[in-house]
């Protein structure tokens, strides 16, 4: 198994060959503290209390796993969303941000920093920060600060700092570099705040971690409502961190896993952010993984309209599942990813985020090959409010139709 | 002995080791730029690889990679460069990369080429200790020194593994952050070097935010073996992209003022 103890003071650094620790030597001291305190506060029951209470009173656990009729009716299965659209912030991102906001404050840090690219891992680490009184900036690249204006509001209003970030292509990729730098320049009195399964060990592991609760959730719910596994599970990814959420639970059972990853243009365009279909191995924010680049290891400039998507690489457990077998890698276009998005608003009543719209629009290209008694569960990752102004474009439909 | 080994034993006092990015701001000016360097009196070149994330860099190094990078460099570029270089010049070359470009292209394939091109040393900025063991494999097969970093962050127990593994020389970063020039140096120089001198004979070269002789003197002061100018060479090339004669002139005014600094212990 993954994630194993690999020494008694610090966690295992790889998944099969993936992962590592890739950073300038001045934030070596850092990691390692970071790792032992989190191997530490794992085995606290005082910090597991902790979390536990935050995440049922305040963020809202544990999220519904919702049976959508209409959609099942129209594609042939029967199909389940696993609502982190619900949770406290709009997306799952929260889960994430809480457990390592509490990992600050034991730590002493009293300083959080925090990239962010559709803003709603920014938005929810704004929420962690103001709920237990640390101050938070966050870095976005500009083009995502255009693209998803209203969650530069939210975060403002939060009490966040939001930096703009105009190098290189102003998106994700870039935020991430920033907050690197920020880190290594005030790695002592700084926290961090990682918000996918990407980075340097150990965040992923961290991460994961912390995501796992949706899994916990979605296999005791769906055994509950249909007394078997699902046969799929579909979750869009990014870096991968509402993915391996709820695929962890999983990963010793027959259970179809699909990760969904951002076509954008088309692959053939390479306008798209589909690492682990399109990229190769490669090293990019401190781990070993799946990356876009070109033969000289340089990174490509990657497109997608979902800016949580807008990204050139890809958690190392990904890779390693993918690589394993254990995980397909499927990619859709943006133009799916619209119609999904508002075709399960129209269906459902349900507004995704366009990252998660790519989950559902995958579904809908294999459902024709699915039994009708197929249990399918999709990992509803976000709410859509921030992208409804990106898809004004969309053909809207028009009272009832369908 | 190492060219790099050689430099250290017969150097007099400091040595000096001036960067630039390879490529900069494209290859035919960046081989006259580290020429430059060189005939004004750069003990040892650094010449780093540019990379399109470059997380360990501030503004100034951060845009000379965009330019070199536009200009078309790539490793193979870069290793063109160098054999031109090397026909010039028996000094020290040591190459200054992130991991990926080397990853990519494979540790052997950069390695065998960086030593048939004439480099004496290799630095892969995120490449700790921790995960460099086929790095200094491949570095020893090549004849090539893996040269190491240390921090004023790097406790002692790693400290003093980083020093036994090093090879050729520490570089030592003066402080936390990214690279550029900054006012003043670390208050607690002499004590970081002090810690790294205690571990072992390896020469010590400090980097970062050096860019005045003022620096280069309270690095000497506290018993640097070298130090490392980056951003105030690559800012001057920066100033001075459309006039190369001015450049050059530059170029040789700072390294004297710089050197003269390091003399004047
Ligand atoms: C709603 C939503 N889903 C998915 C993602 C992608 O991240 P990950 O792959 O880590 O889940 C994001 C990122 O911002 C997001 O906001």
């Amino acid at each position: 198994m993954t994630g194993s103890r690999g020494s008694p003071t610090g966690s295992k650094a790889r998944y099969g060959r993936f992962g590592g620790r890739y950073v300038p030597e001045t934030l070596m001291e850092a990691l390692i503290r970071l790792d032992e305190a989190f191997t530490r506060a794992m085995a606290d029951p005082a910090f597991q209390q902790d979390l536990s209470d935050h995440l049922t009173h305040y963020a809202g656990r544990p999220t519904p796993l919702t049976f959508c009729p209409n959609l099942s009716r129209s594609l042939g299965c029967r199909i389940y969303l696993k609502r982190e659209d619900l949770l406290h912030g709009g997306a799952h991102k929260l889960n994430n941000t809480l457990g390592q906001a509490l990992l600050a404050r034991s730590m002493g840090k009293h300083r959080i920093i925090a990239e962010t690219g559709a803003g709603q891992h920014g938005v929810a680490t704004a929420i962690a920060g103001a709920r237990l009184g640390i101050p938070v900036e966050v870095y976005m690249g500009e083009t995502d600060i255009h693209r998803q204006a209203l969650n530069v509001s939210r975060m403002r209003l939060l009490g966040a700092k939001v930096i703009p970030v105009a190098s290189g292509t102003r998106t994700l990729k870039d935020a991430v570099n920033e907050a690197l730098r920020d880190w290594v320049e005030r790695v002592e009195d700084t926290y961090y705040l990682l918000g996918s399964v990407v980075g340097p060990h150990p965040y992923p592991l961290m991460v994961r971690t912390f995501q796992s609760v949706i899994g916990e959730e979605a296999r005791r719910q769906v055994l509950e409502r249909e007394g078997r596994l699902p046969d799929a599970i579909l979750a869009c990814v990014g870096g991968g961190s509402n993915a391996i959420g709820i695929f962890h639970r999983f990963l010793e059972d027959d259970v179809r896993l699909i990760g969904v990853e951002a076509g954008g243009e088309g692959l053939a365009t390479g306008m798209h952010g589909a690492s682990l279909c399109a990229g190769s191995p490669g090293v990019l924010h401190g781990a070993l993984s799946y990356l876009l680049q070109d033969e000289d290891g340089q990174v490509s400039e990657t497109h997608s309209i979902a800016a949580g998507l807008d990204y050139p690489g890809v958690g190392p457990e990904l890779a390693h599942l993918r690589e394993s077998g254990r995980m397909e890698a499927v990619s859709v276009t943006d133009r799916a990813a619209e119609e999904a998005f508002s075709l399960l608003a129209r269906t459902e009543g349900i507004v995704p985020a366009l990252e998660s719209a790519h989950a559902i629009a995958h579904l809908v290209e294999i459902a024709g090959d699915l039994d009708r008694d197929s249990i399918v569960v999709v990992n509803l990752s976000g709410r859509g409010d921030k992208d409804v102004e990106t898809t004004v474009s969309v053909p809207q439909g028009t009272g009832g139709s369908r | 002995m190492s060219r790099i080994g050689s430099a250290f034993r017969e150097a007099e006092g400091p040595l000096f080791i001036g960067y630039t990015v390879a490529g900069d701001p494209d290859p035919a000016a960046s081989v006259r730029i580290a020429g430059t360097l060189l005939d004004a009196g750069a003990d040892i070149l650094e010449m780093g690889v540019p990379f399109s994330d470059p997380v360990a860099d501030g503004p100034v190094i951060q845009r000379a990679g965009i330019r070199a990078l536009r200009a078309g460099t790539t490793p193979a570029g870069v290793f063109r460069m160098v054999r031109e270089i090397r026909e010039v010049t028996d000094k020290p070359i040591v190459l200054l990369t992130y991991y990926n470009p080397v990853y990519r292209r494979g540790l052997s394939w950069f390695y065998s080429e960086a030593a048939a091109a004439g480099v004496d040393g290799i630095l892969v900025v995120d490449l700790p200790l921790e995960e460099a063991n086929h790095a200094r494999e491949c570095a020893q097969e090549n004849g090539l020194d893996q040269i190491l970093l240390a921090a004023p962050t790097t406790g002692d127990a790693r400290l003093a593994r980083i020093v036994d593994a090093a090879s050729g020389f520490l570089y030592l970063v003066s402080r936390t952050g990214v690279t550029g020039a900054r006012e003043d140096l670390p208050e607690d120089l002499r004590g970081l070097i002090g810690r790294v001198k205690a571990r072992g004979s390896v020469p010590v070269a400090v980097g970062f935010g050096i860019s005045r002789p003022a620096h280069v003197r309270a690095c000497a002061a506290a018993g640097a073996d070298a130090v490392i100018v980056g951003s105030g060479i690559v800012g001057l090339v920066e100033r001075h992209l459309a006039d190369p004669p001015a450049l050059q002139e530059a170029i040789c005014a700072y390294i004297r003022q710089m050197k003269g600094a390091v003399r004047a212990r």
